[in-house]
C-alpha cells in the first residue's frame, strides 16, 4: 500500500498547474455568456433528440410485445413489425446526421471560448 | 489440408505482422494505451465496429433469427440504436475529460482512490465475464469448424495466446488494426452472403419474404410445424416475454455506452470532434451489418432450415451452414475464418480495456496515488496483467468446457455496464451535487443488482432433466425467483437510485467546487489530452 504521507497531495487528471488560480479561470468561463450560449445551443438539440429516439425505440418492444397481432398486419410483402424495426435503423442514422450538422455550431462556439482563454488550458 | 485451417493461419499471420509493426510504436503510456491518440476518425469508426460486433452478433443473431424469426431481429435493432446514446451523451465529454479509462472522468472531481477502485472492479467484471463467454464460444466454434483436427482445449489456448500476444506486444495500436481488419472481413463476408441469398431467390424480395412466411420444421416434441417467421412472438412469449424484451432494450440502449472496451476506443483519436465522427462511421457499418442479418438469419431459416442446422452443430452454425449451402466448402471456410477473426478482435479489445483499467486505475492511481514511480511502470504492469488476464480466461474456459451454459454472461456484461457504469458517468458529467459516496454506492448497487438478479433468473435457476450433465446444468436447481433473463428494467433504476441516495447522505464541497472545471473541459475540450508524436 501507499505510504500515508502521499495522501496529502491528491493528484488531478487535469493538466492545470495552479489549482487555486485556475479554479477561478474555470468558474469565470463557466459563467461567461459564450459558455452559457454553448450549453443552451447544445441543450436545444440534444435533449429533444435524446427523448425522441428513446421514445421511438421503446415503442418497438412495447408494440411488438403487447400488440403482436396488430404488428403482424401485412404490408406488401412484409408486415408492420418488420417495417417498424427497419425504420429504426434509418431514424438512428438520420438523428446521427442531424447531430453532426448541429455539432458544427457547438464546435464554432467552443472554438471562440478556446481562443479567448488560450488553447489547451495550460 | 483443411481450407478453414489455411484461412485461419493466413489471418493469424497478418495479425502477427501488424503486432510486430505496432510493437515498435508502443513505447510510453499514451502510445500503449491510446495508440498515441493518432487514430483517424474513420479508422476508429471501423475499429469500434470491429470491437463491438462479436461472435454473438455474427453467429448468435443469425442463429436466433434462423430459429425464432423476427424476435431475433429485435436484437439487431437495439445493437445499433444504442450508439445514439454513445454519440449524443458519452463520446465527446469522455474524450475531453479523460485520459485512458472511464474512471478518469469520475476521478476528475471526485476522490480518485475510492471511485477508481470501484470503477476498476466494475470494468474487470464486465470484461472478464464477456471474455469468458467469447472464449467458450470460440473453443466450441473452432472445434466444430475444424472437426477432429483440433480439440476444444487447443482452440481455447490458441485464441487466448493470440490475444495475449496482440495486447502484450502491440498494445492499443495492434488491437485497433486487428479490429479494423476483422471489421472489413466481416462486412465483406456479410455483403457477399446477403447477395448470394438474394440470388437464390432470383433477387425477388417477394419470393424471399413469401418463403419466410412459411418456414417448415420440427418442434421440440417432434411435430412438424409451419410458422410465419416474420411474425413477432416466437421467442418472447407471454406472460414475461414482452417485459423481458423491454428489459433487454434498456440493457442495450444504456449498456453500450458503459462498455469499457468501447469507451477506451474514444481515447485513441486526437480530439472530441474526431471521436464524434468515429461514432458516425461505426454507426454506418454497424447498422448496415445488422440490417443484413435479415438475409443471414432468414436466409438460413429458409434455405438451410432449422431442422438441418439443429443436426449439424446447432444455432451458432447457421451462418456458416448457409454459406456452405450457397457456395460450397471454400465459402464455408471463408465465413468460418471470419467468425474466428471476429472472436479474436473482440477478446483483444476486452483484454486491453481490462489491463488498462487495472494498470492505470488500480495500480498507478489507487495503490500509488497517481504517481508513476518509474518511467514505463504503468505499461509494464499492463503487459503483465494482460498476460495474467489471458491465462485466467484460458483456465476458466477450459474448466467450464464446450457445453457450458455461458450465454447469460453477455447479458450480464451489458446489465453491469448499463446499471453500474452508465449512471455514474452520466451523473458525474451532468449533476453538480454528485459526489464520491454517490459514485461508489451507484457502482456497487448497479453491480450487485445485476449479478444478483441474473443469479435468480431463468438463465441460472431452473430444474434440468437428469440427462443434462456437468457445466451445461443450471447453477441453482430450483424454479427461478426473478422471471426475466435481462435484469436491466430493475437493475438500471437501482443503479441510479443507489447513486442518488449515496450522494444525498454525504456532503463533498470539493466535488461541487470542481464541477465547473469538468463542465467547461468536457464541453469545450479546454485542457483535453493531446495527441502525441510516435
Amino acid at each position: 500500500m501507499a505510504n500515508a504521507a502521499s495522501n496529502l497531495a491528491i493528484p488531478t487528471p487535469a493538466q492545470v498547474s495552479e489549482p487555486d488560480e485556475s479554479q477561478s479561470v474555470w468558474d469565470r468561463i463557466a459563467s461567461s455568456k459564450e459558455f452559457q450560449d454553448l450549453m443552451a445551443t447544445k441543450k436545444v438539440f440534444i435533449v429533444p433528440a435524446f427523448i425522441f429516439f428513446v421514445v421511438y425505440y421503446f415503442a418497438l418492444p412495447v408494440l411488438v410485445g403487447y400488440a403482436p397481432q396488430f404488428m403482424a398486419t401485412k404490408v406488401g410483402h412484409v408486415n408492420l413489425a418488420y417495417l417498424f424495426a427497419l425504420s429504426q435503423f434509418f431514424v438512428a442514422w438520420l438523428i446521427a446526421g442531424l447531430y453532426v450538422k448541429a455539432a458544427s455550431d457547438f464546435d464554432r462556439l467552443a472554438k471562440d471560448i478556446l481562443e479567448k482563454n488560450g488553447k489547451g488550458g495550460k | 489440408m483443411n481450407i478453414s485451417l489455411v484461412m485461419f493461419l493466413v489471418f493469424i499471420a497478418v495479425t502477427l505482422g501488424i503486432t510486430y509493426w505496432a510493437s515498435r510504436r508502443s513505447a510510453g503510456s499514451a502510445a500503449y494505451f491510446a495508440a498515441s491518440r493518432q487514430i483517424k476518425g474513420w479508422q476508429n469508426g471501423i475499429a469500434v465496429a470491429g470491437d463491438y460486433m462479436s461472435a454473438a452478433s455474427f453467429l448468435g443473431i443469425a442463429g436466433i433469427i434462423a430459429f425464432q424469426g423476427y424476435d431475433g431481429f429485435l436484437f439487431s435493432v437495439g445493437w445499433l440504436v444504442a450508439y445514439l446514446t454513445v454519440l449524443l451523451v458519452i463520446a465527446e465529454p469522455l474524450r475531453n475529460a479523460g485520459k485512458y479509462t472511464m474512471a478518469d472522468v469520475l476521478a476528475y472531481r471526485l476522490r480518485p482512490r475510492p471511485v477508481r477502485a470501484m470503477a476498476s472492479v466494475s470494468t474487470l467484471t464486465v470484461s472478464t465475464f464477456y471474455m469468458i463467454a467469447q472464449m467458450v464460444g470460440a473453443g466450441a466454434l473452432v472445434k466444430l469448424l475444424l472437426g477432429s483436427m483440433v480439440t476444444y482445449n487447443q482452440a481455447v489456448m490458441a485464441v487466448g495466446i493470440l490475444m495475449i500476444v496482440y495486447v502484450v506486444f502491440g498494445g492499443m495500436l495492434a488491437t485497433t488494426w486487428v479490429q479494423i481488419v476483422k471489421a472489413i472481413l466481416l462486412m465483406a463476408g456479410t455483403i457477399l452472403l446477403s447477395i448470394l441469398v438474394m440470388a437464390h431467390f432470383h433477387f425477388s424480395f417477394g419470393q424471399f419474404f413469401s418463403e419466410i412466411s412459411q418456414v417448415t420444421y420440427h418442434d421440440a416434441k417432434g411435430q412438424q410445424v409451419v410458422k410465419d417467421f416474420l411474425q413477432p412472438g416466437l421467442r418472447y412469449k407471454p406472460p414475461y416475454g414482452p417485459l423481458d424484451l423491454i428489459s433487454l432494450g434498456m440493457a442495450l440502449i444504456f449498456g453500450t455506452a458503459g462498455l469499457p472496451h468501447i469507451l477506451v476506443r474514444f481515447y485513441t483519436v486526437p480530439d472530441a470532434k474526431t471521436a464524434r465522427h468515429s461514432v458516425v462511421w461505426a454507426m454506418v457499418l454497424i447498422g448496415s451489418f445488422y440490417i443484413m442479418t435479415t438475409f443471414l438469419g432468414f436466409g438460413a431459416a429458409t434455405i438451410v432450415g432449422p431442422d438441418f442446422i439443429k443436426g449439424h452443430g446447432g444455432t451458432n452454425m447457421s451462418a456458416p451452414l448457409l454459406a456452405q449451402a450457397l457456395a460450397g466448402d471454400i465459402f464455408f471456410a471463408f465465413i468460418s475464418a471470419i467468425a474466428f477473426a471476429t472472436i479474436l478482435a473482440v477478446v483483444a479489445g476486452l483484454t486491453i480495456s481490462a489491463t488498462t483499467s487495472f494498470s492505470h486505475d488500480f495500480w498507478t492511481n489507487v495503490i500509488h496515488n497517481g504517481v508513476e514511480r518509474k518511467r514505463g511502470e504503468e505499461v509494464l504492469v499492463a503487459r503483465i496483467s494482460a498476460f495474467v488476464v489471458g491465462a485466467v480466461a484460458i483456465a476458466i474456459a477450459i474448466v467450464l468446457g464446450p457445453t457450458a451454459n455461458v450465454a447469460f454472461l453477455v447479458a450480464l456484461a451489458f446489465a453491469v455496464a448499463a446499471s453500474a457504469n452508465l449512471p455514474v458517468i452520466v451523473l458525474s458529467i451532468f449533476w453538480r451535487r454528485f459526489n464520491t459516496a454517490g459514485a461508489v454506492t451507484g457502482l456497487a448497487v448497479g453491480l450487485l443488482a445485476s449479478i444478483g438478479l441474473i443469479l435468480l433468473s431463468p438463465s441460472l435457476m431452473a430444474i434440468d432433466p437428469p440427462t443434462v450433465v456437468g457445466t451445461a446444468r443450471h447453477l441453482i436447481q430450483a424454479k427461478a425467483w426473478f422471471p426475466l433473463e435481462n435484469p436491466g428494467i430493475l437493475s438500471i433504476p437501482l443503479g441510479f437510485i443507489g447513486a442518488f441516495i449515496g450522494t444525498m447522505i454525504s456532503h463533498e464541497p470539493t466535488s461541487q467546487h470542481k464541477f465547473n472545471e469538468l463542465l467547461v473541459r468536457s464541453n469545450t475540450g479546454l485542457g483535453a489530452e493531446k495527441a502525441t508524436a510516435h
